[in-house]
């Protein structure tokens, strides 16, 4: 506990009707003033409006509090807002704390009001029972280098890179193939605008090029990362040559791959002329058609939104808890295929289907899908396809289409109308498989290097999929493009550039304090066991002399190492030990 | 026999339920935002991740008295901190063990995945866990 003696001043909102309407407000602010450390409650209409944030500033002035509680939402939106108004007023913000009496009270109990009254009591006493134990913090202020590290040169890496050296920052653009441009180079048109990729690829390659600022490294991987935001230090390989770069953040552009299904999958590599959208794109592109087809029948999501998702072979990877645990899981579900949409595979078959028709304008083509998913303008693309004469089957999606080849050497698909439950047989020349756009494998080991979280979907994940969606989990490093999910090339610029201005702004601030939820160690009960660096999946702890240290900067306070310590020797900074037992206690001793 | 069963049925467990601040505590908020309705039994303490939680906070709720203790945390693969969520999936193990033979039934430790997105299922684990704790009955160290 800390030295001074604790005086929680306590805010309880109405929130309008949301919470006011179902708990007994009045009654809550009479029981809070009993709690034992407890100086001051009151009610607010609205705790969050400018009114509600006066009278914390005024009353952590005229009551002497050292510590402030707000009753009202939920922490994960407004927590920021309140810590800001007790800074104001002098207070270190970490003396804070929030009762979700809305969220997880008034909203779910709306018709038991007398309980929730009751639970709300609960809920402000264990607020307080914590607060009691609260203590100032300090935040480590961390130094930024101005140099950046894009990795993947397909559009999004091509296009964060230029971004950032129009800021004026040095960037390291590396690429794993020999040659820029990713996916791109091997696409034909891009819809809806039926532009040639190489209008778009050609320029952003002479830009990145004649930038001084840019310095491309092709056939070349991250090997290892070591440091954190503001301070990375990447060591990057091409084939057995080693180079260590150091860069304040790293963008990660490492893209997709669209999905190749298996031998065998829709008689596919057991026949010619069965190909995925991606190979039609490249038949186009070259023109390599010998014999115009006379029916084309493409096949909507083949591998993706079935079953779960693929095993990935790990052969090969570090063995680590994290690789292994991977493996476990994705080995777990079933084979071929993906779970989700992937988005884009709609109107890349509308485009296609479009493109054969003004190519061979005497050609039947068809698409077969379960449901066609087109957005905003893509609407109007579709009716274009309609016009075209472009045929849309809906087929029964859990009975797969058969394709056989009949004696006259042409293709057939044997599939089962969804409106008359008939099965159809369509002779026809070219079979185009629409298959998602897939996690690349070794995105799985640059998840590992960066330590970033993977999605179930197996593709990198953002920190908040609506409120930070080019952010990671790790402070500095960020994602642009396919990497965090199937995106065209449209989406795949503006994260680029949401990823780039995310960087930039780290970097033109030259700093930046990071949150205080550290591990600490008390020398004096650590016994070097090395228990905490081995479980540590940021490297943040580290034995020396028979005693562990921790990195502040590396460490991101989830706090598995002080579950972990046999001596119970580390605590957590604003989760210690005493916070979470006087919240439990609190919770069911109805002491405080 | 029938005096027995009146007062079963008035019998209102206490729950404690840890949420981690990056699923379940959001999964458990976004029951409130959906206004899923749960029973009231059920006090929430947030924590960072799930893998924070020291074997020692769930046996002293049982020791305080909790007829009900509920482990929430990311899906597998989804932790914020890549293995957090493992890492207290092996300690839920020994955990259930310890439980045995401290005469505390195991049943009344459970272990859930709740992501951000499964307000619905946050609601129903609590209906479902409020239900099987009062057929347990109260804590047997709240009686021993």
């Amino acid at each position: 506990m800390a030295e001074e003696e604790p005086r929680i001043g306590v805010f309880i909102c109405h929130c309008g009707v949301n919470i006011g309407g179902v708990v007994n407000i009045p009654e809550v602010v009479k029981y809070a003033k009993t709690l034992p450390n407890v100086a001051y409650a009151e009610a607010n209409i609205y705790t969050c409006s400018e009114a509600g944030l006066t009278s914390i500033r005024e009353n952590i002035k005229k009551q002497g509090l050292n510590r402030v509680i707000v009753a009202s939402c939920t922490p994960r939106t407004h927590e920021p807002l309140f810590r800001s108004a007790c800074r104001e007023a002098g207070i270190n913000h970490y003396l804070f704390e929030m009762a979700n009496i809305r969220e997880q009270c008034s909203w779910v109990h709306q018709h038991q009001q007398e309980r929730a009254t009751e639970k709300a009591k609960d809920l402000v006493r264990m607020a307080a029972a914590r607060a009691t134990w609260l203590e100032p913090q300090e935040e480590p202020e961390l130094e930024i280098k101005d140099t950046s590290l894009v990795v993947g040169g397909g559009i999004a890496g091509l296009t964060a890179a230029l971004s950032l050296a129009n800021q004026g920052f040095k960037v390291y653009l590396i690429e794993k193939d020999p040659e820029l441009g990713g996916n791109l180079r091997k696409l034909n048109k891009l819809y809806p605008t039926m532009q040639d990729t190489r209008d778009i690829l050609e320029p952003a390659l002479k830009a990145v090029k004649s930038s001084d600022k840019i310095e491309t490294l092709l056939s070349t991987t991250v090997s290892d990362v070591k440091g954190y935001v503001g301070n990375f230090k990447v060591t990057l390989a091409k084939g057995e040559e080693k180079r260590d770069v150091d860069v304040g953040t790293i963008v990660v552009a490492c893209g997709a791959a669209a999905y190749t299904p298996p031998k065998g999958l829709y008689q596919y590599g057991e026949y010619p002329n069965i190909m995925t959208q991606m190979q039609l794109d490249e038949i186009l592109r070259e023109d390599k058609v010998k014999k115009a087809p006379e029916r084309v029948v493409m096949i909507q999501c083949v591998g993706a939104r079935k079953g779960e998702i693929r095993a990935m072979d790990l052969a090969g990877f570090p063995k680590s808890d994290t690789a292994r645990l991977l493996a476990k899981i994705l080995r777990a579900k079933k084979e071929e295929g993906w779970p989700y949409c992937s988005k884009i595979c709609c109107m890349n078959a509308i485009k296609n289907s479009i493109l054969v028709k003004e190519k061979f304008p005497q050609a039947d083509v068809m698409i077969l899908y379960g449901d066609v998913r087109v957005y905003k303008e893509y609407e109007d693309f579709y009716s274009q396809a309609r016009e075209a004469q472009v045929k849309f089957v809906k087929h029964i999606e859990e009975i797969p289409p058969e394709i056989t080849q009949t004696p006259e050497g042409r293709l057939a698909v044997v599939a089962y109308d969804a409106l008359s439950g008939q099965e159809i047989r369509l002779p026809c020349d070219w079979v185009v498989l629409s298959t998602p756009m897939i996690p690349h494998k070794e995105e799985v080991l640059l998840a590992r290097l960066l330590k970033i979280p993977i999605s179930s979907d197996g593709f990198l994940m953002e920190a908040h999929v609506k409120l930070r969606p080019v952010d990671t989990q790790m402070d500095g490093i960020f994602l642009a493009g396919a990497a965090s999910g199937p995106k065209d090339v449209p989406e795949s610029i503006v994260s680029a550039k949401a990823a780039a201005a995310r960087a930039g702004t780290l970097m033109a601030n030259k700093k930046m304090s990071t949150e205080a939820l550290t591990s600490v160690v008390n020398e004096d009960e650590c016994i070097g066991c090395g228990l905490c660096e081995e479980i540590c999946v940021y490297g943040a702890h580290y034995v020396e002399e028979g005693v562990s240290h921790t990195i502040a900067a590396l460490c991101r306070g989830c706090g598995a190492c002080a579950a972990e310590c046999p001596r119970r020797a580390i605590s957590m900074q604003h989760y210690s030990d005493e916070q979470i037992l006087s919240q439990v206690k609190a919770a069911l001793t109805g002491e405080s | 026999m029938e005096a027995a069963k009146l007062e079963q049925k008035e019998f209102e467990p206490t729950i404690l339920a840890f949420c981690c601040n990056w699923c379940s505590y959001a999964g458990a908020d976004l029951a409130g935002t959906s206004r899923f309705e749960y029973p009231t039994n059920v006090r929430i303490i947030r924590v960072m991740c799930s893998g924070r939680l020291d074997p020692t906070f769930i046996l002293s709720a049982f020791r305080w008295g909790a007829d009900g203790v509920l482990i929430t945390g990311c899906h597998p693969g989804d932790c914020h901190y890549v293995q957090g969520n493992y890492m207290m999936e092996r300690r839920f193990g020994f955990l259930k063990e310890a439980m045995d033979q401290l005469g505390i039934e195991p049943e009344r430790l459970r272990l859930e995945w709740i992501s951000a997105g499964e307000g619905e299922k946050f609601a129903a684990l609590i209906r479902d866990t409020t239900q099987k704790i009062k057929q347990l009955g109260p804590n047997p160290l709240k009686t021993a």
